[in-house]
């Protein structure tokens, strides 16, 4: 593809961010003095500078095939799952098990269904060419003020190549907590749409407690309205290859999201997060914290945290964090934040990034008080995860997390 | 009566030089409620008498034994040693990170005494020794050693020696980096600990003014890897006076 065709390309199919009006009548990304496209025969490669001038589309032949030199999937072992960037998908209906909860509704919605691109488009190949071949929708519609609960699981998607498009919706004012809970077998690339209206309150949980064979990779985009509160929580526990990658649109004035994360990488296992907030209305706030521990030979772990405050976002308020802890040799855990700023009126932004090893004289130290290895170990590291399981507000999911825990430590002293 | 004893110990460590030998043959005997002080010049040893007795893993015991009640302590492995009565007051703490000290008390407590402790004793128990240490209710809910000044890292040290009531304690320089009001409130602890559960202590210092609070019993100079002297608290009061220069005259190991 030549440079020019790229460029043009990206410019007609950019959704243009509000931070940046002339992104649409513009060749090149704007904002910087003197960025131009280069003549060094680059392949017409010009950094993107801004994330929301990252190139969207939903069609997957926009995308050109995946290297693992893009920006979005260098961490990432993309040749074990050229099925899911490349192939074919089965966009069909599968099993889903739901509870009944009065005031949520979960049904299958077609193509045409009215919410579908509104909270974001796929920023790389996996994610369209899941858009491009789902035949339905699965649709998660909350309303009603009063606090509940569901619980939707898939657990016989199969080992073949999969699309999926869920909605989830709160109505404005409504309020739900949604656990999105992911077990057996899979090879899926999927993206989620999670739309708030004025003041709703809503709890997304995706709990991937997958089969050690699985390839899960998704993209969840949230729109958040006026004075509406998200609550974002990715738990990766198993799979071999989970990638999870939240984008949040802090839409409407006031609004507020709580993005946490934990997960426990065993060995062989890799399991990434992308998670990207963008403050694109006044008085917004996020908070995002990300909690890692890694065990065993080639445990690999990512996360990239991108906080954007667009010109928009007067008076808001962020801070992002990421903490690994780091229990055996052999292992990699990728920590990368980024804050990009574009008002200078803002109550606060900050970052932090810290990746510590559970070490031979912490060993010693809690042995040296009559502890054993084990228990030492799993002091540790139930520890160090509880400040995000607490956070999740869910009684019955906490407790059930804290046993995944004991059971992941356990289980990789195995290996 | 409890007691330890340490018989001929010859202790050695791996280093970039390759092997060094650092303890030549240490002899010492504790009983239970005895506090015996040794002293001792920097390089000469006392520090790894501490992590030897303890049980790390970088020392390696070439010939010698420590017993317990006669059973063989260098058998054990670290939490052993702990279950089985013995304490190392620690000159570095180290930090644990996601481990608040409330709960590290609480197990470490469990695992030495084979069962949980009835919680509202033990509540109150901490609380008393939290406020009888000068330690602010918040230091609970902190993690252990995270963040901690050097006298607040000490009375932690000091705090779980009295709430895991060992037979026998080893300090290794638990006065060092303390002002003198820490110091007191560190060595009100120790003698509290002494006096509640009379275990036997042995006081690892460069210095002597610990000894100004901390009575012992026995004083050992230990220069180059062994006991060169020892003798009553008169000793220690002559160390005072004339420094180690009369000891290191041969052999400075530096």
């Amino acid at each position: 593809m030549s440079a020019a065709s790229a460029l043009s390309k990206s410019a007609s199919k950019t959704v243009p961010a509000p931070s940046t009006p002339d992104a649409g009548s513009s060749v090149l990304p704007t904002g910087q003095h003197g960025i131009k496209e280069h003549s060094d025969g680059r392949f017409g490669y010009v950094p993107v500078q801004t994330r929301s001038d990252r190139f969207k589309s939903v069609n997957v032949v926009d995308f050109e095939a995946v290297t693992g030199r893009e920006a979005v999937w260098k961490h990432s072992p993309v040749a074990k799952f050229t099925d899911l960037t490349a192939g074919d998908l089965d966009g069909s209906r599968y099993d889903v098990e739901s509870t009944e909860v009065a005031g949520i509704s979960v049904n299958w919605v077609p193509r045409s269904d009215a919410r579908i691109g509104t909270a974001g488009l796929p920023e790389e190949r996996a994610a369209a060419n899941a858009w491009g071949a789902f035949d339905e929708a699965l649709a998660i519609t909350v309303s009603g003020e009063e606090a509940k609960e569901i619980t939707v699981t898939r657990s016989t998607l199969g080992n073949s190549a999969r699309a999926a498009h869920t909605i989830i919706e709160a109505k404005p004012f409504s309020q739900a907590t949604v656990i999105l809970h992911n077990t057996g077998d899979a090879r899926l690339s999927e993206n989620v749409e999670i739309i708030l209206g004025e003041s709703a309150n809503l709890t997304v949980v995706t709990l991937q407690e997958w089969n050690d064979s699985a390839v899960h990779l998704a993209n969840h985009f949230a729109s958040v309205g006026r004075d509406a509160r998200l609550k974002h929580v990715v738990v990766s526990l198993g799979g071999s290859i989970v990638r999870v990658n939240p984008s949040v649109r802090l839409a409407g004035p006031g609004s507020d999201t709580l993005l946490l994360g934990l997960y426990f990488a065993d060995a062989g296992q890799h399991l990434e997060q992308q998670v990207y907030v963008f403050h694109d209305a006044p008085k917004s706030r996020s908070r995002v914290n990300y909690k890692g521990a890694l065990q065993g030979k080639d445990a690999h772990t990512v996360w990239i945290g991108d906080v954007l405050i667009g010109s928009n976002g007067a008076g808001t308020d962020s801070y992002e964090q990421n903490r690994n802890l780091v229990l055996s040799e052999g292992t990699r855990a990728d920590s990368i934040p980024n804050l990009e700023i574009e008002t200078g009126d803002i109550v606060g932004a900050g970052h932090a990034s810290a990746t510590g090893r559970f070490d031979d004289e912490q060993l010693f130290y809690l042995q040296a008080r009559g502890i054993t290895e084990e228990e030492a170990r799993r002091l540790v590291v139930r520890g160090f995860l509880t400040e995000v399981v607490q956070q999740i507000g869910s009684p019955e999911l906490e407790a059930r997390l804290q046993l995944a825990i004991e059971a992941e430590l356990i289980g990789t002293d195995d290996k | 009566m409890s007691v330890l004893e340490i018989v001929d110990l010859h202790v050695s460590v791996e280093t970039d030089q390759g092997t060094k030998q650092i303890l030549r043959g240490v002899n010492l005997t504790i009983n239970e409620g005895e506090i015996h002080a040794i002293m001792g010049p920097n390089g000469s040893g006392k520090s790894t008498l501490a992590y030897t007795i303890a049980g790390h893993p970088k020392y390696h015991v070439e010939s010698g034994s420590i017993l317990i009640d006669g059973a063989d302590v260098l058998a054990m492995t670290v939490d052993a040693r702990a279950r089985a009565g013995l304490f190392l007051a620690m000159q570095y703490p180290v930090e644990i990170p996601g481990v608040t000290v409330t709960n590290f008390l609480r197990t470490a407590k469990t695992a030495i005494e084979g069962e949980a402790p009835p919680i509202r004793t033990w509540i109150k128990d901490v609380r008393q020794a939290m406020t009888n240490l000068r330690m602010d209710k918040t230091f609970a809910e902190r993690n252990v050693n995270e963040g901690f000044s050097g006298g607040e890292k000490k009375r932690n040290e000091i705090l779980q020696l009295e709430l895991l009531k060992p037979k026998f304690a080893v300090l290794d320089e638990t006065d060092s980096g303390l002002d003198v009001d820490a110091l007191k409130i560190v060595a009100e602890g120790v003698n509290r600990a002494k006096a509640n559960t009379g275990l036997g202590l042995l006081l690892i210092t460069h210095y002597t003014r610990i000894l100004r609070y901390i009575h012992p019993d026995f004083v050992h100079v230990f220069v180059n890897g062994r006991i060169a002297e020892q003798g009553g608290p008169e000793l220690a009061d002559r160390l005072e006076d004339e420094g180690y220069d009369r000891f290191l005259v041969p052999s400075n190991v530096g």
